[in-house]
């Protein structure tokens, strides 16, 4: 009985401090975090799409005869194999973790997110590791994707 | 001169407006806790109803790969596909349009990852 009266003080005393603590913590850290994070996801995310950019006017150079909506489709599946080539290098994640949301909004996250998962998963064989969990981060991208344009096209069907 | 002047500017365009939407999912990560599969959806979402409402394609002639490269450019592409093959064969190509246009990206994807996967070993996490 009196040990647990001495635990419920203690307890009180704990969330106290702990509140102290987080306030503390809230004080110091988020604004300067949040900013930096923020500052590095723009830089990072601005730079792929610059050198997406770059890269189709390339291709549009390169290529003359290549009509513009092909063009865009080459770009992008450029970038794709890039990122899943320094993603098997192990490059992508440690950049990952500098750009934060730069690295994964832009195409080449999800073709990391692909290659990775199905990195991982490699010791559990090719059919059900590799094969399986292609899909385990990019699945809800498909899905939804798929789901929510087919609902697009019908709905444009029902316009005049 | 006054043509190269009028490239730097596109290029910046495209790199503040991409920089812009990977900003938007970072707040949208550290404000609301959301995973970033679900800030990918979001995206994804908001690029199939800016596509869908006719939105998108002013934005891609404004910022070009800048719009065209975050996977809310990967929504757009999916819903224009849908749309243009609906137009076409009805209401099997509402179904089948998102993957036709988008195959491209999905197919290269599988496949690299697939040789990949093949030829190097994951990296252990320091």
């Amino acid at each position: 009985m009196t040990k647990k009266k001495i635990d419920v003080k203690h307890q009180s005393k704990d969330e106290a401090r702990n509140q102290r603590y987080n306030q503390y913590v809230n004080a110091v850290t988020p604004q300067t975090g949040t900013a930096k994070s923020l500052f590095h996801s723009f830089l990072v995310g601005g730079l792929i799409c610059l050198i997406g950019e770059i890269l189709f006017n390339l291709i549009r150079a390169l290529f003359p005869a290549m009509s513009e909506i092909m063009a865009g489709h080459l770009m992008v599946m450029v970038l794709i194999v890039a990122a899943i080539f320094l993603t098997g290098l192990g490059i992508y994640d440690v950049m990952a973790r500098k750009g934060g949301a730069g690295m994964f909004l832009p195409i080449s996250g999800f073709a990391n997110a692909m290659a990775s998962a199905s990195m991982e998963h490699k010791s559990e064989g090719l059919i059900m590791g590799t094969s399986v969990k292609l899909f385990s981060v990019v699945g809800p991208v498909l899905v939804n994707g798929i789901v929510w344009s087919s609902l697009a096209g019908l709905i444009r069907l029902l316009l005049p | 001169m006054n043509e190269t002047l009028k490239m730097l500017l596109d290029y910046g365009i495209v790199f503040i407006i991409g920089g812009a939407f990977c900003a938007i999912a970072q707040l949208l990560i550290i404000k609301t806790k959301l995973t970033p599969a679900r800030i990918l959806v979001i995206f994804l979402i908001a690029g199939i109803i800016l596509e869908g409402v006719g939105l998108f394609k002013y934005i891609v002639n404004f910022a070009g790969a800048g719009a065209k490269v975050p996977i809310i450019g990967f929504g757009a592409a999916l819903a224009k596909g849908a749309i243009e093959y609906a137009k076409i064969y009805g209401i099997m190509g509402a179904f089948a349009g998102g993957l036709i246009v988008t195959a491209y990206g999905i197919g290269i994807a599988i496949v690299t990852s697939y040789i990949v996967t093949l030829i190097f070993n994951p990296k252990t996490k320091k």
